[in-house]
């Protein structure tokens, strides 16, 4: 695998997909489907989340499967702060991915002790105690989740609005796409994605690679927090489940249909699967056999997603 | 009190054993092919359901357990065969997905032919009663499954430690390639080891299935704990998988029913009975990244 080179005709064809998804609202207002605005924003988040989630595996190959904690503490971190009369995002906010960018840094410190096999595990395991302990405490609304009874401020932005806050979400992906690319050619990206591909190498010439591995995980983390702070302001549920190791299992399945190691590969796979889930439930209730079975013909047949199948991933070696 | 402490042990060494039956297939598997299976969780629920149904159209509880082992046995085959061959020499991201989509569909199918609602499968009659042991009751069918996960267990180690399959299957943990040289048909023993798997996963929900519910994911929850359970062990290792299973079976169990009175102690009351299952549900997992900041191979490490 070689490292990440992104192209103008990539760039050219982000550029038309980031007009087409700014001018949605008003697509949808015209065909009278305005409901969809809502669930453009949670695919735009979860396009977000997926896409921290490819930070860590894809650029940092650290095969993180614990990654719902992060996203799971932001959203709890909302709705708590919102829960004691705090709402204003430019606080609630910053907090939850900091709050997430917290436990990164201790899940990460310990975890990255480990190689391989022992490293999923052990991400795994540190997901299941955040989730046992969101789970059983009461307060926090033990099974039933915590509900977000308004959505965060921000200024005079009227983020109730569900086109506003669609922009919000819009314009945060768009960033943390754009500091992603910036980051992949950047000389910390070339680090990391050389430590992904030989960190024996790397260690002996000299790089701290245990701290470029921290410093990655740490930043998928807290963005992952952040998108769980929208998250709950979407939905306006704080669920136990969105702490559940399927929950880490389908953001990586997002990654893998859409790109590993592709600044892309993670809204690509985000939208794909949610927009599947979306059609084929109409469908049929058994979409999931569907689902599996798209997933099986990917790992099999396509083992750099789809960026890869029109070559808009790294290129093969 | 000691009685308390005795009868959460012997329910602790009963759900241990129950884990060992997952767990040593799982680690075998692991340790040989280098491959996370997922999966697994999968057949131990598929045999729950064989059992539940066999044993409904038989009307005996033995028949329906021989039948859900031999059942979920072919699925282990035919699942072997058709994909998980394709896997061993892929990364484990790649592994971890195609048995995550093995999963999904599992349930899915499940839920097509059985329904979304739990399975009923009772404890067969004459094992619903209690058990006078020295100085307390505890239930017959309990007891049992201490028995049959013992014998198991046993006739496990035999297997691997005294046999000349055993030897291959040690063998092929500790070095693959090297094992291959020396004219072993690991492949063939593979597919034997992942039908032997799935049929310990089968006996294993089939036993379970009276004391816990028969429903879709089912697998997932105990899934998580079967890792668990052999990280701690060490991949690979049978003698590891008992250990883990056990240590995880009775932490799990005792904590569940110490914890919250031990917190009592020097904490409200309020606080102690809802902080109590959240830290009893959390110990097994400081019990692993403890002894992976230790020991990061496992207690027993199978490989050389």
């Amino acid at each position: 695998m070689a490292l990440y080179r992104s192209s103008p005709g990539r760039r050219i064809a982000a550029g038309v997909v980031l007009v087409l998804l700014v001018l949605l609202p008003w697509l949808l207002e015209i065909l009278d489907q305005s409901f969809y605005v809502s669930f453009a924003s949670r695919v735009l988040i979860f396009a977000l989340a997926a896409t921290t989630l490819n930070l860590v595996i894809g650029f940092g190959g650290m095969v993180s499967f614990g990654h719902a904690a992060f996203f799971g503490v932001g959203a709890y971190c909302v709705a708590i702060l919102a829960d004691s009369g705090v709402l204003s995002a430019a606080l609630a906010w910053p907090l939850a991915a900091g709050v997430a960018a917290l436990l990164a840094l201790l899940v990460g410190a310990i975890s990255l002790r480990t190689r391989g096999v022992y490293f999923i595990m052990i991400t795994l395991a540190f997901a299941q105690m955040v989730f046992y302990l969101v789970l059983s405490l009461k307060s926090w609304g033990g099974d039933d989740g915590l509900s977000l009874l308004h959505r965060s401020t921000f200024g005079s932005l009227d983020l109730k609005d569900d086109s506003t806050f669609y922009f919000v979400v819009l314009a945060l992906l768009t960033l943390v796409l754009a500091a992603l690319d910036r980051l992949a050619h950047s000389r910390f990206g070339r680090v990391i994605q050389s430590i992904r591909e030989n960190e024996t190498r790397m260690e002996a010439l000299g790089y701290p690679v245990f701290t470029y591995k921290l410093v990655c995980f740490v930043i998928g983390g807290g963005l992952a927090g952040l998108a769980g702070a929208l998250l709950v302001n979407q939905s306006g549920l704080a669920s136990p489940s969105l702490l559940h190791w399927m929950q880490s299992g389908t953001l990586m399945v997002m990654i893998v249909i859409g790109g590993v190691g592709s600044v892309f590969g993670g809204v690509v796979g985000a939208v794909l699967l949610l927009l599947c889930e979306e059609f084929f439930v109409g469908i049929s209730p058994h979409w999931q056999i569907g689902l599996g079975l798209v997933l099986l013909a990917v790992v099999l047949r396509a083992p750099l997603g789809i960026a890869g199948l029109f070559g808009w991933g790294r290129n093969r070696e | 009190m000691t009685q308390l402490i005795l009868e959460q042990a012997l329910n602790g060494l009963q759900f241990g054993l129950m884990l060992f039956l997952l767990a040593a297939g799982l680690t075998l598997v692991f340790g040989i092919m280098d491959m996370i299976n997922l999966a697994h969780g999968s057949l131990y629920m598929v045999g729950a359901y064989l059992a539940a149904a066999a044993t409904q159209a038989s009307g005996s509880f033995i028949i329906g357990i021989g039948a859900a082992m031999l059942g979920t046995a072919l699925l282990g085959v035919l699942i072997e065969v058709t994909l998980l061959r394709r896997l061993y020499a892929r990364n484990h991201l790649a592994q971890v997905l195609a048995t995550f989509a093995l999963i999904l569909i599992a349930n899915e199918s499940v839920r097509m032919i059985w329904g979304a609602q739990p399975v009923l499968l009772n404890t067969p009659d004459e094992l619903s009663g209690p058990v006078s042991l020295v100085g307390f009751f505890y239930p017959a069918y309990r007891l049992l499954i201490i028995g049959v996960g013992a014998l198991v267990a046993a006739l496990l180690y035999v297997l691997v430690a005294r046999t000349r399959v055993g030897m291959w299957v040690r063998a092929g943990a500790s070095n693959r390639e090297m094992t291959e040289a020396l004219g072993v048909n690991v492949r063939l023993l593979f597919t034997a080891v992942l039908a032997f798997g799935a049929a310990l996963c089968a006996l294993a929900g089939a036993l379970l299935g009276p004391l816990l519910a028969v429903q879709v994911g089912m697998g997932e929850s105990i899934l998580i704990l079967a890792f668990v359970v052999i990280v701690i062990g060490g991949i690979g290792s049978i003698r590891g998988a008992l250990v883990g299973s056990l240590l995880v079976g009775l932490v799990d169990t005792l904590g569940r029913a110490a914890l919250p009175s031990l917190l009592r102690t020097f904490l409200s009351s309020e606080t102690a009975s809802s902080l109590g299952p959240a830290l009893a549900s959390i110990l097994i997992y400081v019990l692993m990244v403890a002894v992976l900041f230790w020991r990061p191979e496992g207690l027993f490490p199978a490989r050389s």
